[in-house]
């Protein structure tokens, strides 16, 4: 058991902090939606370009296309000090963190060339169009069709949903159906799309909170050029896979990038000396206070097996579940606690992560699914039975019908 | 950063399942409510040389630290064994330090002679006293008070190994209100137990007791000593919770009912994931337990009292889902699943109880936002 860098990480974190000392003063300043502000959006890709330049983006990238062909420990590294900095990370973590290692993993060479260095520069942002309205959790549902032409050229309709950074990404990666007379994982294809597409049309979805983080994504008719497949024609499904791996591992080196930590719902509640000294809050706080560490332990573990190659199972999910359940009962304990002042909708109060929590459960997938999913891959349990095995696509829809409840 | 296993730890986790399967622990467990006798697994632990684990090697131990020994409790938890080291390591973990007493702890560390562990409660920001378990009812006891001669006084309720201990090391407050070590030869402690009877209890009096107060042991090695013992207690239900998830995962995957296996119902499922999630909260603060008590001692009681809470939780969970995923039959007492029940219901409320660890937890982290305020 060893927090401690390694000689050759100490030194690396020594360069990174070195960097940072040097350039933090160009950073932009935090505050502004990072979602809706034009101005804010900007200046974070630049920042993003300049955290390129200065060897702190694309760092596990193989050297090839950008990266600095490091491990994830020294991603963890660069996270730590650019916090420690008190600068924001980049912009693009969907791009970085999950496309950009998908097209290096499934893209042809040409892709790579083209799409991955102003990916990383944050001079082309990404949005990943996989969701849709009735294709979540089960994203193997997606009915986007994609259609081949004579020249090799691609016709696609459908609506995507959930899309982060669609408002102002130049290229998303797009899940389609492009055969729906096979089942349901065979006949998908994964697509770039250009979002300056004549027929692609971008609808801010606002949320509970009013804010709008993600946007739907309606296609028309939308042309695409030959070639812009992601690995082969009706083998999108195991390209969607590599994609939710990488989601996983951003997901689990992100750790406490949402600023949900012990410490600070500590601060919040200690400023009030009577709700120190109350047994109940006292108890209800260090249950709290107990899962926010285990995350950050848990976090750990699941790095060193990264560090030693190994991929970490469906298991890491459970980490997801975790983190809402606390940050929820945090949310509560916040405003039985300081009453409705806690509900206030600045900045500094606690209104916006009460209001975002609800949706974020069934973010990446619903907890009840993630429960599935790790019952049967990590315990070994019996799956329960389904009746989309082997069928054609296109028979699915009148099976539904034949199966709802009259 | 490593934070995982080294390959001696995960041997010599190996080495205590090894040793511990050779005894029928469970039915032993079930025999002892029926006022059987409990097996001596003294011998096997002297034999594993677990006794002077935490003892270091210059007083004949094994020189390791909290995480060796929450990995061996870890394996005697999963088969409910009862081994009297509960009240021993801690009692080793003080003495190691103490001056002038070479001869003792060495024979604490071979196993010839029994320690247990009197403790007493640190201070916290609410709480500035000493305090111990009463033996009835919920308010704190006064810790025990020395005098400088060594003199006694006071009640220390439900010690766990306390009866039949050779020697015990008690934390008692000195006459300027600081925390001492005082040596107890000889005293003999009623056994009493309650619900679990593979854990032996017992209420320490020593109103005019005699003791020897020890030399060289600081505040802080006493506070520690009070929350390895919450740790290794910990550690004891981390393992019990493993051992139920399996024997419950196994029933689900073999007992159909409408013709499908039960475990295949997500009702069933995600009861068992939910053990899993408990189990591996529990396991990463065992591991920050474990890496505070060698790296950052200051940090051990914030790391022991989360993953007290957090694995007594996790045992209260699979005790309880165990006897759900198994129906009726989980609730007689021909099966296993009551033993675990049982173990969970009395560990949560031993040592001030998981109540107070998630009170301690607050307790660190309210502190440290004064300090940053």
């Amino acid at each position: 058991m060893d927090l401690n860098d390694t000689p050759e990480l100490a030194e690396y974190r020594l360069k990174v902090r070195a960097w940072l000392d040097e350039h933090k003063a160009d950073a932009p300043e935090g505050g502004g939606s990072q979602h809706e502000d034009v101005a804010v959006i900007a200046a974070r890709r630049a920042w993003q370009g300049e955290l390129t330049k200065g060897g702190l983006n694309g760092i596990t990238w193989p050297a090839d296309y950008g990266g600095q062909g490091l491990g994830p420990l020294h991603q963890v590294v660069a996270n730590q000090e650019i916090s420690r900095a008190g600068v924001p990370g980049i912009l693009d973590i969907i791009g970085v963190g999950m496309l950009g290692p998908t097209i290096i993993a499934h893209g042809s060479e040409d892709q790579k060339e083209r799409y991955l260095p102003p990916m990383l520069s944050g001079e082309e942002v990404w949005c990943q169009l996989f969701s849709e309205p009735a294709a979540g959790s089960d994203l193997a549902a997606v009915q986007a069709r994609a259609r081949k032409e004579d020249d090799g050229s691609w016709r696609l309709s459908g609506q995507k949903v959930w899309t982060t950074n669609a408002q102002f990404a130049q290229y998303g990666l797009l899940l389609a159906r492009t055969d729906a007379d096979l089942p349901k994982h065979k006949g998908l294809t994964m697509f770039v799309v250009p979002m300056d597409a004549e027929g692609v049309t971008v609808r801010p979805l606002r949320q509970i909170s009013g804010d709008a983080h993600f946007n739907e994504v309606f296609l028309d008719d939308v042309q695409l050029e030959p070639n812009s497949e992601v690995g082969p024609v009706d083998g999108g499904w195991g390209v969607a896979l590599t994609t939710l791996m990488f989601e996983r591992i951003t997901i689990g080196l992100g750790g406490e990038g949402f600023g949900w930590r012990a410490d600070r719902f500590g601060q919040a509640l200690a400023r009030d000396e009577h709700a120190v000294a109350d047994k109940e809050v006292r108890k209800r706080f260090g249950a709290i206070a107990t899962d926010f560490l285990a995350l950050r332990y848990t976090s750990y573990r699941m790095l060193s097996e990264l560090s030693k190659g190994r991929i970490p199972g469906p298991e890491g999910g459970l980490a997801k579940v975790t983190t809402i359940k606390a940050a929820i009962e945090a949310g509560e304990l916040l405003a039985d606690t300081l009453g409705p002042d806690a509900l206030s909708e600045d900045e500094d109060g606690w209104g916006k992560l009460v209001s975002d929590l609800p949706g974020l459960k069934s973010a990446g997938g619903t907890e009840e699914i993630l429960r599935n999913l790790v019952g049967e891959r990590v315990l070994g349990l019996p799956p329960e039975p389904r009746f989309d095995k082997g069928v054609p696509f296109s028979e699915l829809k009148a099976k539904e019908r034949e199966m709802s409840p009259k | 950063m490593n934070f995982t296993l080294s390959e001696e730890q995960e041997f010599l986790r190996e080495a205590a399942q090894d040793a511990l399967s050779r005894v029928k622990t469970i039915e032993a467990a079930r025999e002892a409510l029926e006022g059987g006798e409990l097996p001596n697994l003294w011998l096997t632990a002297c034999e594993a040389g677990w006794p002077g684990l935490v003892v270091s090697e210059e007083h004949g131990g094994a020189g390791l630290g909290p995480i060796e020994a929450m990995l061996v409790f870890e394996q005697m938890g999963r088969v409910l064994a009862s081994v009297a080291l509960l009240g021993h390591v801690p009692a080793t973990f003080v003495l190691d330090a103490a001056s002038g007493q070479d001869e003792l702890i060495g024979r604490l560390a071979s196993g010839e002679t029994r320690a247990a562990f009197v403790p007493a409660r640190p201070p916290d920001d609410q709480v500035s006293s000493w305090t111990v378990d009463p033996v009835f009812g919920s308010s704190r006891a006064a810790a025990p008070t020395v005098s400088s001669s060594g003199a006694l006084s006071g009640t220390v309720g439900w010690v766990p190994d306390a009866p039949g201990a050779d020697v015990l090391v008690v934390v008692a407050v000195a006459e300027d209100g600081s925390p001492r070590a005082v040596l107890v030869e000889g005293l003999a402690v009623e056994e009493t137990w309650r619900y679990d009877a593979t854990r032996s209890l017992g209420h320490v009096v020593l109103d005019g007791v005699q003791g020897t107060l020890l030399e060289g042991v600081d505040e802080q090695k006493l506070t520690n000593a009070f929350f390895l013992e919450w740790a290794l207690l910990a550690a004891e239900s981390l393992g019990a919770t493993d051992r139920a998830l399996e024997v419950a995962l196994a029933y689900s995957k073999e007992r159909f009912t409408f013709g499908r296996p039960i475990g295949s119902y997500q009702a069933v499922k995600h009861m068992l994931v939910e053990i899993l999630r408990l189990a591996g909260n529990a396991r990463s603060l065992m591991y920050y337990a474990g890496w505070a008590g060698n790296d950052s001692p200051e940090e051990f009681p914030l790391a022991a009292a989360a993953f007290r809470l957090a694995a007594g939780k996790a045992l209260d969970d699979a005790g309880r889902t165990q006897i759900s995923v198994h129906g009726g039959i989980g609730a007689t007492w021909e099966h296993d699943a009551p033993l675990y029940f049982r173990r969970a219901q009395l560990s949560r409320r031993l040592l001030g109880g998981t109540s107070d660890a998630a009170d301690r937890v607050a307790s660190v982290l309210f502190e440290q936002a004064r300090a940053a305020a």
